[in-house]
């Protein structure tokens, strides 16, 4: 056998895939460059920033990354299943009591996302808190260094080091009328921006959640005729 | 610890297998007449004999088991319980021989080269055995730190079953003692004694169940094989191509031989790890914190070796010079192929909790000082179990292991896991168990939708809210004319809801749908819960899930 057929055959096939995790059809104008690159910290806010942040960590978490999400104390497990987190490979970590005071407690927080990036190939986090711009700049250095993913939920985080920011500009709940009805999707408007590849300012229209839960891109209208 | 004589050949050492049928439950007092279960993530992992009669079974769910048989008495699994009460076992064990394994509790193992010759043969032995760990499961439990409610008389008119194999290897050794099992139900001696090289066909006709390993199984069984025999008769080379090295080391056991070919290497000293404790711990609780640190450390020595361990050594000594060692081996039943970090940790706790709540007269008298961990038997990893049977364990592994040391940093209850539950809330159909308390390396069937199989009717539509609030928080609902919205009897909201007032602020409704009745355990009137549930959109785009219960609004869920 050729030595570059052998080479074929032994080869990881995640070779591919390993420099970037997927994301939902959905996102991939929002993400660009087909995938999340591994090392980059993600900003995201706005009125749906917990259903956008578990959105963009679905589809790698569908593919067998590990996911935790950091400070998220009435996270709806049930929305998080529906949107695509595969919950046997899904871990919450309830965020330290952060009292006014010694800053200690602001130490043992970053120390334990800093422990969570060594294993888990996402991490989401919610700051209670002001995040001090040194334990920030270690935690961005420390996702790139592992090859984690870090996503910052909400505006307290701490985003200059972000590759990629996305904004939710835009909310609106679908399916519910006066005492009829139930609520059936939300149409969100997101703006995205960051640096390098995600420096192109870009807007997308949403259903975060559809009618099943998922997340789906909102197609331009049909152009409708008039009878 | 030194080296121990290496087997020379490849024929398994003679082992004498001690088991205790229903552990978990023996350990909770529970007599073999009473109808009882033990249960893990709502399903059947022990049941006593009485219970088994009326039909429950194994994995068997909750609801199911409470159906066969109603009288069941539900127990909570208590490993630590389980690993204190078998330490008094462990040691009448100890008097015959100072090499004692312990799988798991319930189940200790030892070879009977030296005592069997000193005893006058392997069944003089098994018998004296029986007699002496039967004197300490009649007297010795329940112990002292016995719940309220278990049994406190001595000598229990129905004491646990006890059984005895003796055969070639562990594995033929566990099934002897299962067949002493049946053995005993005809009223026959609880002993049973495979010969020395006959346990290949002793093992044969057994059904590839025997393996414990329910994947393997299910695809030998799609292949058409059903018994050890069958098993044993397909080439090694093959099945090491097509199961890799877990399906080997079942072949082996399939075939009366070690688990493991001896490449097992006396563990270079270098990778003893140790701690010394200053203060001594007293309690449980700080030694096993430093444990679980040495458990890490080992497993860092080892990973950079390339090595695992599925045998170690645990000594832990007192300030006084007392002194517990205990062999403890990495049981067929779990996952993986070696000892995890977590699983060293587990069993440290064990033994020291065995150690420091026994009966006055075994207790050490002071603190202990010193832990020592030696890796007994170390084989060289054969890398990642990739593919064949499911994801990549060893991001499992690392998660887990990250997950032990935040657990370290900001406290054990700080970490959680969910897993599906029945209900109709959004609340409870998925609920948050401790990660402390589950195996995140093993399969967890309760962490995928379809653990729930029984409909539950009266849960809302889709999508479900993403922020369910851990507490309701009370709002007012009010109509045009200011008055709180009820609900009546047919269900009909008495007047469409206006305004919201949460927390002082009041915003109108721009939409509003339900309500959503529930009526659950009207059979029970402390627990009976009837309440309407609505979702509103207020103006500010919110969407929230108000609940309206005995005449109280709260908000539950925010759908944001």
């Amino acid at each position: 056998m050729a030595r570059g057929e052998l080479a074929e055959q032994i080869r990881p096939t995640a070779l591919a895939r390993e420099q970037r995790l997927s994301v939902l059809p959905a996102l991939g104008e929002l993400i660009p460059g087909d995938g999340i690159r591994r090392g980059s910290t993600l900003s995201v806010d706005g009125p749906a920033a917990t259903s956008l942040a578990l959105a963009t960590a679905a589809a790698a978490s569908q593919d067998g990354a590990w996911v935790v999400a950091v400070g998220f104390p009435s996270l709806g497990l049930l929305a998080a299943a529906e949107l695509g987190i595969a919950l046997e490979r899904f871990v919450l970590v309830a965020a330290p009591d952060t009292r006014p005071g010694p800053d200690n407690e602001e130490t043992v927080w970053a120390t334990a996302l800093a422990a969570l990036l060594d294993a888990f190939e996402i991490v989401l986090v919610q700051a209670s808190h002001r995040v001090r711009p040194r334990d920030g700049r270690r935690l961005v250095a420390r996702t790139r260094e592992r090859g984690a993913v870090l996503v910052q939920v909400g505006s307290r985080g701490w985003s200059e080091g972000a590759e990629v920011t996305l904004e939710i500009t835009g909310s609106s709940w679908e399916g519910l009328d006066e005492g009829h009805g139930h609520l059936r999707s939300r149409r969100v408007t997101v703006v995205g921006g960051g640096r390098r590849e995600a420096a192109r300012p870009r807007q997308v229209e949403l259903r975060l959640p559809s009618a099943e839960g998922a997340v789906e891109a909102v197609l331009p209208e049909p152009v409708r005729l008039r009878a | 610890m030194s080296a121990r004589t290496r087997r020379s050949s490849d024929q398994p050492e003679r082992v004498l297998a001690v088991w205790v049928p229903d552990w978990p439950l023996v350990a909770a007092g529970v007599g073999s007449d009473e109808p009882a279960a033990v249960f893990v993530a709502n399903r059947v992992v022990a049941a006593t004999p009485a219970a088994r009669a009326a039909g429950v079974r194994r994995h068997m769910r909750r609801r199911e088991a409470q159906a066969r048989c109603p009288a069941l008495a539900v127990l909570e699994r208590d490993a630590e319980r389980d690993a204190r009460r078998f330490e008094p076992v462990v040691q009448a064990l100890e008097a015959f021989t100072p090499r004692i394994e312990v799988a798991r509790p319930g189940r200790a193992a030892f070879p009977t080269r030296g005592p069997s010759r000193y005893f006058g043969g392997d069944r003089a032995l098994a018998e004296r055995i029986i007699i002496a760990v039967q004197a300490v499961l009649a007297h010795e439990p329940p112990g002292t730190t016995a719940p309220i409610g278990a049994d406190d008389q001595p000598g229990r008119a129905n004491a646990p079953i006890l059984t005895v194999g003796v055969a070639d290897g562990p594995f033929a050794a566990e099934h002897a003692a299962r067949t002493a099992y049946v053995a005993a139900q005809r009223g026959e001696a609880p002993v049973w004694i495979v010969e020395p090289g006959a346990q290949a066909d002793y093992l044969a006709p057994l059904s590839l169940d025997a393996l414990d390993r329910p994947e393997l199984t299910e695809v030998l069984h799609r292949l058409g094989l059903r018994t050890l025999r069958d098993f044993a008769g397909l080439a090694e080379r093959d099945v090491l191509g097509r199961f890799g090295p877990e399906g080997a080391e079942a072949h082996r056991l399939a075939r009366g031989l070690d688990a493991r070919p001896l490449r097992t290497e006396p563990a270079p000293p270098d990778l003893v790890v140790t701690a010394e404790l200053d203060p001594p711990a007293e309690q449980v609780a700080p030694a096993a914190f430093a444990a679980r640190g040495l458990a890490d450390e080992l497993r860092r020595r080892l990973d950079a070796r390339g090595s695992v361990c599925t045998r170690v050594v645990v000594v832990a000594e007192t300030e006084n010079g007392e002194r517990s060692e205990r062999v403890w081996r990495h049981a067929s039943t779990e996952t993986g192929r070696a000892l995890t970090a977590g699983a060293i940790a587990d069993r440290v706790r064990w033994q020291l909790d065995g150690w420091l709540n026994a009966s006055v007269r075994q207790r050490p008298t002071a603190g202990i000082a010193h832990l020592e961990i030696h890796p007994d038997e170390v084989t060289a990893a054969d890398g990642r179990q990739l593919g064949f049977w499911g994801a990549d364990p060893g991001t499992a592994d690392r998660a887990a292991r990250a997950i032990a040391r935040v657990q370290g940093l900001l406290g054990a209850e700080a970490v959680s896991v969910p897993e599906y539950a029945g209900g109709r809330e959004p609340a409870e159909q998925l609920r948050l168990v401790p990660a402390g308390a589950v195996d995140l390396t093993a399969d967890r069937p309760a962490a995928r939708p379809d653990w729930v199989s029984a409909p539950w009717p009266g849960q809302l539509p889709h999508p479900a809210p993403a922020t369910v609030l851990a507490a309701p928080t009370p709002v007012d609902v009010l109509d045009a004319t200011g008055r709180s919205v009820r609900v009546d009897g047919r269900g009909t909201p008495t007047a469409a809801p206006d305004r919201l007032r949460l927390d002082g602020r009041t915003r109108r409704i721009t939409s509003w749908a339900g309500p959503w009745p529930v009526d659950e355990r009207w059979w029970d009137p402390e627990r009976h819960s009837r309440r309407a549930r609505f979702q509103v959109v207020t103006d500010d785009g919110t969407a929230r899930l108000v609940v309206l219960e005995r005449g109280r609004w709260a908000v539950t869920a925010t759908y944001d």
